[in-house]
C-alpha cells in the first residue's frame, strides 16, 4: 500500500511542482517589468501599477483562482445573451464599439483548469515580487547610479553591470521566503480541481479510508522546500564575496 | 584659453538660491581648489558642472566646448550628453565604487563598455581589451595598488579604496579631474596617502578642481583657491594670497574657525 501511495502522491507531486516552475518562468520577470511600472516617473502608469497590486494583494488567491476560472465565462454567457432593454443600453447600442465589444465578450470562454491557476499564480506573484524588486532596486545608493553616470555608462548599462548583481543579493532572502510560500500555495489549485499533490492524498480517504496519505504529502513540501532552502544559502554563499 | 569656464552659473532647489551666480575659469594644467563651509554652495556648484544637477542658468564650457547652457532648451540626446560627460572625471566623497568589481574590473568597466561603441570593436577586440586591462594595471600600479589588482573594495581600506576611484575616473582620460571632499570620509590618517596622490597628479599636470576642507593642502597644492560663502564667490586669488591674507571678513571668519 505505501508504495502504491507513494507513487500516487509522486504523480500529484508532478503537478504541484509544475505550477511552481510555471508560476515562476512568468512571474519572476513579469515582477521586475511591474517593479519598474510602480516607479515609473509617468504617473498613470505608476497608479495603474499600484492598484493592481492592491487589488491583488488585498484579496485571496483562491478568490482570485475563482474569478480567473469562471469569470471569463460568466461574462461570456452575459454577454451573448445580451439585450438593450433600458434607455441607457439602448443608448450605449447606438455606438459601433460598444456592441463590438459585446460581441467580442459573447465569445469569452472560461481558460481550462490548469491555465486558469497558473494565470492566476503568475498575476499574484508577479504583484508580490514586484514589490520585493522595488525594495530591492530603492535600497541601492544613489551613488552607485551617479558613478556610472559620471563615467558615462547609459542608464541601461548601469541598472545591468552595476547595480542588478547587487539588487538580487539583497533580495535572495524575502525571494525565498516568497518562493517557498509558493511552494504550499500551489495546493489552492484544489479549489478548482486541478490534481495536485493534496489531491492525490485526499483521494485516500474516499476510496481506501486512509488518513495517513494526506499527512504524508507534507514530507513532500517538507522535503522539497528543505531543497530549495539549501538552494538559496548556496546562492547566498555565493555572493557572499563582496559586501553592498 | 581657459579649459573649464563657467559663467553666472545659478540653481535653486524649491526656494532656496543655492548657486546665486557662479563664475570662474581655470587654465589647462591648474589646480583649483573650492573652499568654504557646509551649505555654501561648492558640492552643488561640482555637481552641476559634472552633469549631476541640472542648473537653471548660466552656462559651462570645458575644452571650447559649450557643455551647458541655460539659454538652450531643446532636449539633448542622451548620447551626446554623455560624450560631454566623458570630457570630465568626478571622484566622489564616498568613493562609490561597485562592489561586485575587483579593482581591476572596477577601473575598467566603462573603458571596456565605451570601447565597443569604436568601429574596429569587434575586428581587434582582443588587443583593446588587453590594451584597456594594461593602461589600467599602470594607473593602478602608479597609485601603488599593484599589488591589489584582484582585491574587491570590500576588502581595502578607505584610502586604498579613493585610491581606486581616482584611477577609475583617470582611466577614461578626463580634460579636467573634479574632487568633492576626497578625504572627508576618511580617517585622518588616511588622508595623506590620497593628498599624496593628488599631488602627484598635479605635479604631471594633470587639470584638477578640488572641494576640499584641508587647507594647508589646498594652499600647497592649488594654483588657486575660490572661496564660496552662501551660494556666491566671495573671494578668490593665488593660494598662497587667498588664505595667508584673506581680504573679506567672511574668509577671515572661515579661516580662523578652521584653524581651530
Amino acid at each position: 500500500m505505501f508504495w502504491t501511495v507513494t507513487s500516487s502522491l509522486l504523480e500529484g507531486f508532478g503537478k504541484t511542482f509544475e505550477i511552481f516552475a510555471l508560476t515562476l518562468i512568468f512571474s519572476l520577470p513579469l515582477g521586475l517589468i511591474m517593479s519598474f511600472g510602480s516607479m515609473s516617473k509617468f504617473s498613470p502608469v505608476k497608479y495603474l501599477t499600484k492598484l493592481i497590486v492592491w487589488v491583488i494583494r488585498g484579496t485571496p488567491l483562491m478568490l482570485q483562482l475563482i474569478v480567473i476560472f469562471y469569470g471569463p465565462g460568466l461574462i461570456g454567457t452575459w454577454a451573448a445573451g445580451f439585450t438593450a432593454d433600458n434607455a441607457l443600453t439602448q443608448w450605449l447600442c447606438s455606438f459601433g464599439w460598444f456592441n463590438g465589444i459585446i460581441d467580442w465578450m459573447a465569445t469569452w470562454e472560461s481558460f481550462d483548469r490548469f491555465t486558469a491557476v497558473i494565470v492566476s499564480f503568475v498575476i499574484n506573484y508577479s504583484c508580490y515580487f514586484s514589490e520585493i524588486y522595488r525594495g530591492g532596486i530603492e535600497s541601492i545608493p544613489k551613488g552607485q547610479y551617479e558613478a556610472g553616470q559620471v563615467l558615462g555608462m547609459t542608464k541601461t548599462q548601469t541598472f545591468f553591470k552595476v547595480v542588478l548583481l547587487q539588487v538580487i543579493k539583497r533580495i535572495i532572502p524575502p525571494m525565498s521566503n516568497e518562493i517557498i510560500t509558493l511552494v504550499k500555495d500551489t495546493s489552492l489549485a484544489r479549489t478548482i480541481s486541478v490534481y495536485e499533490i493534496i489531491w492525490s492524498g485526499q483521494l485516500f480517504i474516499k476510496s481506501d479510508g486512509l488518513l495517513w496519505p494526506l499527512l504524508y504529502t507534507g514530507i513532500f513540501y517538507l522535503v522539497f522546500n528543505g531543497l530549495l532552502t539549501i538552494l538559496f544559502g548556496k546562492l547566498e554563499k555565493k555572493l557572499d564575496y563582496f559586501k553592498s | 584659453m581657459a579649459i573649464l569656464e563657467v559663467t553666472d552659473l545659478k540653481k535653486s532647489f524649491g526656494k532656496t538660491k543655492v548657486l546665486k551666480g557662479i563664475s570662474l575659469s581655470l587654465e589647462e594644467g591648474q589646480v583649483m581648489s573650492i573652499i568654504g563651509s557646509s551649505g555654501s554652495g561648492k558640492t552643488t556648484l561640482l555637481r552641476c558642472i559634472n552633469f549631476l544637477e541640472t542648473a537653471d542658468s548660466g552656462r559651462i564650457m570645458v575644452d571650447g566646448d559649450v557643455i551647458f547652457d541655460g539659454e538652450d532648451k531643446t532636449k539633448h540626446k542622451a548620447k551626446e550628453t554623455r560624450e560631454k560627460q566623458l570630457k570630465i572625471g568626478l571622484v566622489f566623497q564616498q568613493f562609490n565604487l561597485f562592489p561586485q568589481y575587483n579593482v581591476l574590473d572596477n577601473v575598467t568597466l566603462a573603458v571596456k563598455l565605451k570601447a565597443k561603441e569604436r568601429a574596429d570593436y569587434k575586428q581587434n577586440k582582443k588587443q583593446i581589451l588587453k590594451e584597456i586591462d594594461d593602461k589600467a594595471l599602470k594607473l593602478l600600479s602608479d597609485m601603488g595598488l599593484g599589488d591589489k589588482v584582484d582585491s574587491y573594495p570590500c576588502q581595502l581600506s578607505g584610502g586604498q579604496q579613493q585610491r581606486v576611484s581616482i584611477a577609475r575616473a583617470m582611466a577614461l582620460e578626463p580634460k579636467i579631474l573634479f574632487f568633492d571632499e576626497p578625504t572627508s570620509a576618511l580617517d585622518p590618517e588616511l588622508t595623506g596617502e590620497i593628498l599624496k596622490v593628488i599631488r602627484e597628479l598635479a605635479e604631471k599636470n594633470m587639470t584638477m578642481v578640488i572641494v576640499t576642507h584641508e587647507m594647508n593642502f589646498a594652499r600647497e597644492v592649488s594654483d588657486y583657491i575660490v572661496f564660496m560663502d552662501d551660494g556666491v564667490i566671495a573671494e578668490e586669488g593665488r593660494a598662497e594670497d587667498v588664505i595667508n591674507n584673506p581680504k573679506t571678513e567672511r574668509l577671515q571668519a572661515f579661516l580662523s574657525k578652521i584653524s581651530d
